[in-house]
C-alpha cells in the first residue's frame, strides 16, 4: 500500500462540510461544519450538551453511532478519515490521533493493568515488541508525572486524576500528531482539574501535537486555547481568536454563554441562564436555529440560515448571525454585565 | 496475606455448612415414621438377626448426637457404611461406579462450556437473525428437562438413525465414550441453553461500557476489543455459575442414567430410593452436596484472579 | 456475602432481549398456550374422549384414528385422555411448590428485611444451607423416607424453591426500606406492619410474581423428573413425566409418538411459563426505570 505523495498539509485537521444525519431524526446532528486546527495548535470546540461537540470530535476517530450517515470531509494530516479503510483507519487511531474521554474510570478496562492499557494499541496493531512498548509506556507515565509503579496496577487502585493522567500518557502512546479531548476535566474535582489542564498544554508544547479541546466551560475554552469555535445545534455559530470572541462576541449565543459563565475578573452580578431549551432533534427547523431563544430575533432570522460571514477588519473571524455588526456593541456590553 | 485470611474464612464457612447439611442427612431418618430400624428395615425380613445388625451397624440404642458424631467420623474416613440391599459397604458399591459418573458429567461439562459460551458469545456479537435463531434455541433448551431430551435422543439417533447404542455404559474407554455421547447431550442441553443465556446478557452488557469505545477509538481489532474487553469482562459472571452447573450436572445424572442404564452414581441413587436403601441414599447426598462446596469454594479463591475489583473490595469486607 | 451461591439466574440475568417491546405475540401466544392447558386441566373428566386408564393389550401403539385422535400407548391406552386428565398432576403439584414457596418465602423475607438483625444472619445462613441441595436431590431424600406420593416432594421442592424467594423479597423490602414515602408513614404514626402490608407489600409484588411464575416452570420439570423415576405419582394415575416414562420402551420398539406428545406438553408448558413470568419482570423492570 503507498501513502499519498509526503505533501505537508497545511492543517493537522481540517473539517469541511461535515454533516451527520441519525436514523429518525428529522434534521442533521450536524449540520455543516467546519473547522480547522493547524500543527501545535490548539483550539477549543465550545457549547451546550447536545450541540454536537463530541459528536465532531469522535467523528474525527470515525467513532459514528450505528446507523449514522455522513457527508464532507475530515481530514486527518491531509488524509479523509470517512473514506480510509480498516487499515488505515486503525493506523490513524494507533499513530495519528488519540482520544482522551471525559471519565477516565469509565474508560479503562477495570479488570486490565494499566501496562496492559497503556501499551495494547502498540502491541496489538504496529506489533511492537513488549519491551519497546512498556519502555515507551515508562516514559510517557514520566511525562505525565506518575512512576512505573502503576504499570502493575489495577484502575481501581489509582485515583482519578491519576487515571486521568494514565488516559493523557494512553494517547501520547502512538506519538499522535493530534489529540482530540473530549471534556477531559469535568469528571474530576476542582484542584485535580487545573493539573490535567496545565498538563495538557505542556505535552502538547513538548510532543508538537495539535489539540482539539471540547468543552462546555467558556473559562477553560479561553484559558487554553489559541482559537475557539462555538457550537450551536450542530452548527459553528462563530469562531475566532480566544481573546477577541470573549471580548467582543459577535454572536447572541456566545454572548449569552458568557453571561451564564461565573467569572472572577468582573464583579459579581446574577448569572443569566440562557431561555428556553435546545432544539430537538425530531423538529425541523428552517432559519436560524437559534432565533427561538435569541433576544433580537427578526423575522429573517426565522426564515433565512445566516452565513458564515467574515467579521469587519477581523478576518480570522467568522460568525453566522443576521444582525451581528448591528449588535456588535449591545453584544459586548451585554456579555461583561447583566 | 489478605486473600489468605478471606480463603480460610471461606473454608471456615464451607465447614460450617457441610456440617449442618451432614447433621440433616444423617437426621433426616429420624424424620421417618415409625422408629429408625424398622425404617431401616422397610420391607425386609425382620428377623431378631436383621435386627441386631442394624443396631451393630448404627448403634440404634445410644443418644443421638452419639451415633451422629460416630456416623460422621466414618463418613470422614471415607466409611458410608453398608448397603442394606446389596450387603456390602457403600464406598465399594459407590467406587465401582463412579468412573461412568465422572466421564458423563465431565463429557456433559466440556459441552456445556464449550457450547453455551460459544453460543452466547455469538448471539451477543452477531445480533439480528442469527442471535434471533440462538434466543428461540436456547429458550427452549431451557424449558427441556434433561430426562425429555433422553428420550427424544434416544428415540431419534439411536432407535430412528442407530448411530449410538440406545442404552449401557460400554467396556474400555472408547466404548464408554461412544455409549455416554447421547446421555451427556441430554445431561448438557439444559445449561447450554442457560450458559449461552447468561453469557449472551453479561457480553451485550459489557459492550455497553465506554472502555470498549476506548479500545476501538484506539484503534483496537474488533476481534480483540471483543477478546479482551467484553469477552473477558464477563467471566466472572460465567464463573460464578460454576457450582450452579457442577450440581446440576450431578443430580441430573440420576434421570438421564436412568433413562440410558447407564450404571453410575445416579442409577444407583435411583434404585436406591426405590428400594430404601437409606445408606447410600444418604452418602450420594452428601457427596454431591459436599462437591457442591467444594465448587463454590474453589470458585469463590479464582474469582479475585479474574476480578481484581472483588480482590479489592475483600481486602475491607467482612461480610 | 459470596456471589458464587447462585444456583438458578435472578430475573435479571436471563433476560431474553433488552427491548423486548416488539415481541407482544410471542407473549400473547404463550398466555393463551396456558389458558388453554388449564382449561384441559380444569374440564379433563368432562373433556377426556376415554377412561385414561382404559387398558386395550390389544390395540397397544396403534396410531392415531378416529377413536383414538392421538393414538395409544404400549397397554392400549387413550394417549389424549392421559394427556388432559395428566395436566391435572403436572400442574397441581408445581401449584403447589409455588404458593407453598411464595407464601412462606415472602413472610420470611419481609420480615428478615424490615428487622434485620439476628434474624437476617440466620436466614442468610439458612439460605446458603438450602442452596447446597438442589430441588431434585431433596425431593429424592425425602421420597427414600416417606416413599412415593405427590405430598412429600411437593415440600420438599417448596422448601428448595423458599431461598429463591425469600432472598428476592429481602432485597426488594431493603430496597422499599429506604424509599422515603416510608418514613413519611412512620413519622404520620403508622406500625410497621401497616406500612408493610399496605405499601411495601403491593409495591414488591409484581417482582415476586415474576419469579414465582418461572419457578412454576421449574417446578414442573423437577416433579415430572421425578414421576419419571417412578418416585412420584403413584404408577397408575396419569402424569406427563411417567408417560416419557411409559413411552420410553414404546419408542425403543419404533413407536415414539406416545412419548414425543408428553415431552412436547412439558417444554411447550415449561417454556410458555418461563416467557410470561421473563416478560412479567421486564414490564417491573421497565416501570421502575
Amino acid at each position: 500500500m503507498t501513502t499519498t505523495p509526503a505533501k505537508t498539509p497545511e492543517f493537522t485537521l481540517d473539517v469541511r462540510g461535515l454533516r451527520l444525519q441519525l436514523p429518525g431524526a428529522a434534521r442533521p446532528v450536524l449540520a455543516g461544519v467546519d473547522l480547522t486546527v493547524g500543527a501545535r495548535e490548539t483550539v477549543a470546540l465550545v457549547g451546550e450538551s447536545g450541540s454536537g461537540k463530541s459528536l465532531t470530535s469522535r467523528s474525527v476517530l470515525r467513532l459514528l453511532p450505528p446507523g449514522a450517515t455522513t457527508e464532507g470531509t475530515v481530514a486527518v494530516q491531509g488524509e479523509d478519515v470517512l473514506t480510509m479503510d480498516a487499515k488505515q483507519l486503525r493506523r490513524l487511531r494507533t499513530h495519528t490521533a488519540a482520544m482522551i474521554f471525559q471519565d477516565p474510570r469509565a474508560a479503562i478496562n477495570p479488570l486490565r493493568r494499566v501496562g496492559d492499557f497503556l501499551t495494547e494499541s502498540l502491541r496489538l496493531n504496529a506489533g511492537t515488541p513488549d519491551a519497546d512498548a512498556t519502555e515507551r509506556a515508562v516514559r510517557m507515565l514520566e511525562a505525565v508525572g506518575l512512576t512505573d509503579r502503576v504499570l502493575r496496577q489495577y484502575p481501581g487502585q489509582l485515583s482519578g486524576g491519576m487515571l486521568q493522567r494514565v488516559m493523557i500518557a494512553a494517547a501520547l502512546m502512538g506519538d499522535p500528531a493530534l489529540i482530540l479531548a473530549d471534556e477531559p476535566t469535568t469528571a474530576l474535582d476542582v484542584t485535580t482539574q487545573a493539573e490535567v489542564v496545565g498538563l495538557l498544554d505542556d505535552l502538547r508544547e513538548r510532543f508538537g501535537t495539535g489539540l482539539l479541546f471540547v468543552t462546555h466551560d467558556l473559562g477553560l475554552a479561553a484559558a487554553i486555547s489559541d482559537r475557539v469555535y462555538v457550537m450551536y445545534a450542530g452548527r459553528i455559530a462563530e469562531t475566532g481568536p480566544a481573546e477577541a470572541l470573549f471580548e467582543q462576541p459577535r454572536h447572541p449565543y456566545t454572548a449569552a454563554l458568557l453571561r451564564s459563565t461565573p467569572r472572577l475578573d468582573a464583579p459579581a452580578g446574577r448569572l443569566a441562564a440562557i431561555q428556553g431549551q435546545p432544539p430537538s432533534l425530531r423538529e425541523e427547523l428552517t432559519g436560524c436555529l437559534f432565533a427561538a431563544r435569541c433576544p433580537f430575533a427578526t423575522q429573517v432570522c426565522t426564515e433565512d440560515l445566516p452565513p458564515h460571514l467574515p467579521v469587519p477588519d477581523e478576518p480570522s473571524r467568522l460568525v453566522a448571525c443576521h444582525h451581528s455588526d448591528r449588535l456588535a456593541d449591545q453584544l459586548a456590553e451585554s456579555a461583561l454585565h447583566d | 496475606m489478605t486473600f489468605t485470611r478471606f480463603a480460610l474464612r471461606r473454608l471456615a464457612e464451607m465447614a460450617a455448612t457441610l456440617l449442618a447439611a451432614s447433621f440433616l442427612i444423617f437426621g433426616a431418618m429420624y424424620l421417618a415414621p415409625g422408629n429408625p430400624a424398622s425404617f431401616l428395615l422397610s420391607g425386609r425380613s425382620a428377623s431378631p438377626a436383621a435386627y441386631q445388625a442394624i443396631n451393630d451397624q448404627y448403634h440404634l440404642n445410644d443418644p443421638f448426637w452419639q451415633q451422629y458424631l460416630r456416623w460422621l467420623g466414618q463418613v470422614l474416613h471415607g466409611d458410608f457404611g453398608r448397603s442394606i440391599e446389596y450387603r456390602t459397604p457403600v464406598s465399594t458399591l459407590i467406587g465401582a461406579r463412579l468412573p461412568s459418573t465422572l466421564l458423563l458429567v465431565g463429557l456433559a461439562l466440556v459441552l456445556v462450556v464449550a457450547v453455551g459460551l460459544a453460543l452466547g458469545w455469538i448471539g451477543a456479537v452477531r445480533g439480528g437473525a442469527t442471535d434471533g435463531a440462538i434466543l428461540v434455541g436456547t429458550t427452549f433448551a431451557v424449558g427441556t428437562p434433561s430426562f425429555v431430551a433422553a428420550v427424544l435422543l434416544q428415540g431419534l439417533f439411536s432407535v430412528e438413525l442407530g448411530w449410538f447404542p440406545s442404552g449401557g455404559s460400554g467396556s474400555g474407554f472408547g466404548s464408554m465414550l461412544w455409549h455416554l455421547t447421547l446421555p451427556a447431550l441430554a445431561l448438557a442441553l439444559y445449561l447450554i441453553g442457560m450458559l449461552a443465556r447468561v453469557t449472551r446478557s453479561a457480553m451485550l452488557e459489557a459492550m455497553g461500557h465506554e472502555h470498549v469505545t476506548v479500545a476501538r477509538s484506539r484503534g483496537v481489532t474488533e476481534r480483540q476489543v471483543i477478546h479482551r474487553h467484553v469477552f473477558r469482562n464477563t467471566l466472572g459472571t460465567v464463573l460464578t455459575m460454576g457450582g450452579l452447573i457442577v450440581s446440576t450436572l450431578l443430580i441430573c445424572t440420576v434421570l438421564v442414567e436412568t433413562a440410558f442404564s447407564v450404571d453410575g452414581i445416579g442409577q444407583l441413587l435411583d434404585l436406591s430410593t426405590t428400594t430404601k436403601d437409606f445408606p447410600v441414599v444418604q452418602a450420594i447426598s452428601l457427596i454431591i452436596v459436599g462437591i457442591f462446596m467444594l465448587v463454590n469454594f474453589v470458585v469463590d479463591l479464582l474469582l479475585p484472579l479474574v476480578d481484581p475489583r472483588v480482590a479489592l473490595g475483600a481486602r475491607g469486607a467482612t461480610g | 456475602m459470596t456471589t458464587a451461591l447462585v444456583r438458578r439466574p435472578g430475573l435479571a440475568r436471563l433476560r431474553l432481549s433488552r427491548n423486548r417491546t416488539g415481541r407482544p405475540w410471542l407473549y400473547l401466544l404463550c398466555l393463551g398456550f396456558l389458558a388453554v392447558v388449564v382449561l384441559l386441566a380444569l374440564l379433563a373428566p368432562w373433556l377426556s374422549p376415554h377412561d385414561p386408564n382404559a387398558v386395550d393389550l390389544g390395540n397397544a401403539l396403534a396410531g392415531p384414528s378416529a377413536s383414538h385422535p392421538l393414538g395409544v400407548d404400549g397397554s392400549g391406552r387413550d394417549t389424549a385422555s392421559r394427556l388432559i386428565t395428566g395436566a391435572r398432576t403436572s400442574l397441581l403439584g408445581p401449584l403447589g411448590v409455588v404458593v407453598f414457596s411464595t407464601v412462606v418465602g415472602v413472610v420470611v423475607g419481609v420480615t428478615a428485611g424490615w428487622r434485620g438483625g439476628w434474624l437476617d444472619s440466620l436466614l442468610s445462613r439458612t439460605t446458603e444451607l438450602v442452596f447446597a441441595f438442589p430441588g431434585l436431590l431433596l425431593a429424592i431424600l425425602i421420597v427414600s423416607i416417606y416413599g412415593e406420593g405427590l405430598i412429600a416432594p411437593v415440600v420438599a421442592l417448596g422448601v428448595a424453591y423458599l431461598p429463591y424467594v425469600s432472598r428476592l423479597t429481602r432485597s426488594l423490602v431493603l430496597a422499599e426500606r429506604k424509599r422515603p414515602y416510608v418514613e413519611a408513614y412512620r413519622v404520620q404514626g403508622h406500625s410497621g406492619l401497616q406500612i408493610c402490608l399496605r405499601h411495601v407489600l403491593p409495591n414488591i409484588a409484581p417482582v415476586v410474581l415474576a419469579q414465582s411464575t418461572i419457578n412454576f416452570g421449574y417446578a414442573l420439570i423437577d416433579l415430572a423428573g421425578l414421576s419419571f423415576l417412578g418416585l412420584g405419582v403413584p404408577a397408575l394415575t396419569p402424569d406427563w413425566g411417567r408417560m416419557v416414562f411409559d413411552g420410553e420402551s414404546a419408542i425403543q420398539s419404533g413407536y415414539p409418538l406416545s412419548a414425543i406428545l408428553p415431552c412436547a406438553a412439558i417444554v411447550l408448558t415449561v417454556v410458555a411459563f418461563n416467557v410470561v413470568g421473563e416478560r412479567w419482570a421486564d414490564q417491573v423492570a421497565r416501570r421502575d426505570r
